[in-house]
């Protein structure tokens, strides 16, 4: 593949903080991305809708260098992520570059993942202490304040076990934030949790929206949430944005045939 | 010669016997300690995810466990002597039994390491924790309380093989009772005794192990 | 000398050896499964006798070793009047040992069997043995078969201590080679790879073909 159409940084003037430009991703036959070109500036929020299998999970995955890609380049923040430079040209990143890059990026999943072996505390200070080296002063310090801004304080000193999902999913995202990132990927940070207290955690997130200039990606099956807190919208299908646009443009009034049949077969299904 | 158990002879060799259970006791300690270490380099080789490394560590670690052990002590003691190294038969069989041991203790550690959901390395990927920090503070510790049990079992394993040490002249319990036997011509007592030894020590061993268990998973929370 | 001279010399010997280790397994491995099925069975009795006796078997000989149990039954049982010829004593020992381990697989194999299928037969006003050998059985053996593959590769393993009360297997062969000619890597190298080809292409595809064979008739395949 030529890699000389891909600049060694973006220019001045045209840095948005992620952009995958031309990205491809495949499992073996399967393209399950087909030449993605997506741009999020900062401190939007952009959440990306559409049927399973679209390859949505895979967007989140590739930025936080879960997944590898079998074309194009991310650029987080003006600089490539999947590629580095070397004589002149990009070449495939390896683990020290990832690792570098890697730190601006923060990421939730579905099934919170949280350390079952320490408490909601320590989980938040282990990154803050073992990767950037602070003091466990300044990590406690850190995690209180973030487990205050999503309610879970009091519950700090209790392993995952006695927690409920929505409350796991709220010190995940703390825990998240911890490590100070600048893009954050919300990977469907609901699904898995029963309906009663999916509200808790759509909250946290308004709040981040609303009060921090995060850059935020996110996958997500609540069409209402996703409305209310987007800054645009992106409609994935078969490994492509169809459509995209801010939220209620695409959800008032979809262009596309696609577009129209998702949202209706999601409305009947509410 | 007839059954009559004669107490007086019992007490007259019963503290030989223990004192070489005390023997016993440091060759299945030591050769525990080195297979645990060996036993958890044999399971991260397999996982570095160089296919040669893989399959050959795989490879030995099949050769290892489907080989008789007392085969393999008779290996490691006579084979280097032919090429001028001269090992004691404590020394060889520690190295025997250690990498035997090992080989099964792998197999305990990697079905741990398995065990540990993928989520858990994605999570420590997005805290970008190094590949250290993420099998030392997170993999490991969930890996363990799931291993005990198989590691406990081991552990009584090894001890109840320490007797093929005698073999080649290891003097622990089972070398000290034909050597009572050959002495006085009674096996009787000695052979009884060394059964019941073994008995004494191996079960409550087992018993001890699942209140460990109990415990280790107690003090992570899990 | 080169390995060829060494296996012309010698291979007659080593194969003599082998065809004794084989003959040790397959006997040792009859009374294993014969004696795991009753003492496993028998640990699941209501009747507190069998119980116990399972139960005493079961431990004395998972808590002991398996050479001192060579010896008893080799040295000490003869003392009570029972004397066997050693290549008798030898698979007898290995059997009885491995059996006590089986014993174990066979108990946990039954009682993973859902509670529903004990109900179902039982519902079917079976007789208890008949619910344990039409429904119970069957499906207990597709579970502990696997485990089983492993504790045969222990059986064989096991048949190499026969050598210490003379019995011409593998293992004593190579030993004997081994005091005569110090030919000690040639000797016990060979012995190991016989052992490593009995194991792993010979019991273990075995066993394999076995849980293939279970799992189509229980309609699983």
């Amino acid at each position: 593949m030529d890699m000389s159409a891909y600049p060694l940084e973006l220019p001045e003037g045209d840095r948005p903080m992620v952009r995958f430009m031309n990205v491809t991703k495949r499992y073996g036959n399967l393209v399950v991305l087909d030449k993605l070109n997506l741009d999020v500036t900062e401190g939007e929020m952009v959440t990306i809708i559409g049927p399973s299998g679209s390859g949505k999970t895979t967007v989140l995955r590739m930025l936080m260098t879960l997944e590898t890609i079998n074309g194009g380049v991310i650029y987080v923040d003006g600089k490539p992520l999947t590629h580095m430079a070397r004589d002149g040209v990009l070449v495939a990143a390896d683990e020290r570059h990832l690792r570098k890059m890697r730190a601006s990026i923060g990421m939730c999943f579905q099934h919170f993942n949280l350390f079952p072996h320490m408490t909601a505390l320590q989980n938040c200070m282990e990154g803050p202490v073992q990767v950037l080296g602070l003091s466990r002063q300044e990590a406690r310090e850190r995690s209180e304040e973030l487990l205050t801004l999503v309610g879970m304080i009091d519950k700090k000193d209790q392993h995952p076990s006695r927690l409920s999902g929505g409350q796991q999913q709220r010190v995940a995202i703390a825990r998240a934030l911890a490590m100070r990132p600048k893009v954050m990927l919300f990977d469907e940070v609901t699904s898995a949790l029963d309906p009663e207290v999916i509200g808790e955690v759509t909250n946290v997130i308004r709040k981040l929206v609303s009060e921090h200039n995060l850059t935020m990606l996110m996958v997500t099956h609540q069409m209402g949430f996703a409305r209310d807190i987007s800054d645009r919208v992106c409609f994935f299908y078969a490994g492509k944005i169809e459509e995209q646009g801010p939220p209620d443009e695409l959800f008032d009034n979809p262009q596309r045939e696609r577009t129209k049949q998702f949202l209706s077969a999601v409305k009947e299904a509410d | 010669m007839s059954f009559n158990w004669r107490w007086d002879f019992t007490w007259e060799i019963l503290p030989r016997l223990l004192l070489a259970t005390l023997n016993t006791l440091i060759a299945a300690g030591a050769g525990y300690a080195i297979a645990l270490v060996l036993g958890l380099i044999l399971a991260l080789a397999q996982r570095t995810g160089w296919r040669p490394i893989t399959v050959a560590v795989r490879e030995f670690v099949e050769f290892i466990r489907s080989t008789p052990l007392v085969l393999q002590i008779f290996f490691v003691f006579y084979v280097g002597p032919q090429f001028g190294i001269r090992l004691s038969p404590w020394t060889s069989g520690m190295i025997a039994i250690g990498l035997h041991y090992s080989a099964y203790l792998s197999e305990v550690y990697r079905a741990g390491i398995d065990a540990v959901p993928r989520g858990q390395w994605e999570a420590c990927r997005a805290l970008n924790m190094s590949t250290r920090d993420t099998y030392v503070r997170i993999v490991i510790p969930q890996a363990l309380p799931p291993s005990i049990a198989g590691m406990g079992n081991y552990l009584v394993g090894i001890f109840k093989d320490t007797p093929m040490l005698s073999v080649i002249g290891v003097a622990e319990l089972m070398h000290t009772a034909n050597a009572i036997g050959s002495e006085s011509y009674r096996f009787l007592e000695p052979f009884t005794l060394v059964g019941l030894i073994y008995l004494a020590i191996s079960l409550p061993t087992a018993g001890l192990i699942r209140l460990f268990e109990g415990w280790v998973r107690r003090k992570l929370g899990m | 000398m080169p390995i060829w001279d060494f296996l012309e010399i010698y291979g007659a010997r080593l194969a003599s050896g082998t065809l004794v280790t084989c003959a040790q397994f397959v006997l040792a491995a009859v009374i294993a499964i014969v004696v795991a099925l009753l003492a496993g069975l028998g640990k699941l009795s209501k009747n507190a006798v069998i119980r116990g006796v399972s139960t005493v078997y079961i431990e004395a000989f998972r808590g002991t070793s398996l050479l001192v149990q060579l010896y008893w039954i080799f040295f000490v049982l003869p003392l009570f009047g029972l004397t066997l010829p050693k290549f008798v004593a030898g698979f007898v020992s290995v059997g009885l040992n491995v059996g006590s381990y089986g014993a174990e697989l066979v108990r946990g194999a039954i009682q993973s069997v859902p509670k529903g299928q004990w109900e179902a037969a039982y519902a079917l006003s079976m007789s208890p043995a008949r619910r344990m050998r039409r429904i119970i059985l069957p499906q207990a053996l597709a579970l502990m078969l696997p485990p089983w593959g492993n504790l045969l590769i222990e059986l064989l393993k096991g048949t190499a201590l026969v050598a210490l009360i003379s019995v011409t297997d593998l293992m004593f062969q190579a030993k004997q080679i081994n005091a005569s000619t110090f030919l000690s890597a040639e000797a016990f190298g060979s012995a190991l790879v016989i052992y490593y080809i009995l194991a792993r292409f010979l019991i273990t595809p075995f066993m394999r073909w076995m849980e293939r064979v279970i799992a189509r008739r229980l309609g699983r395949a």
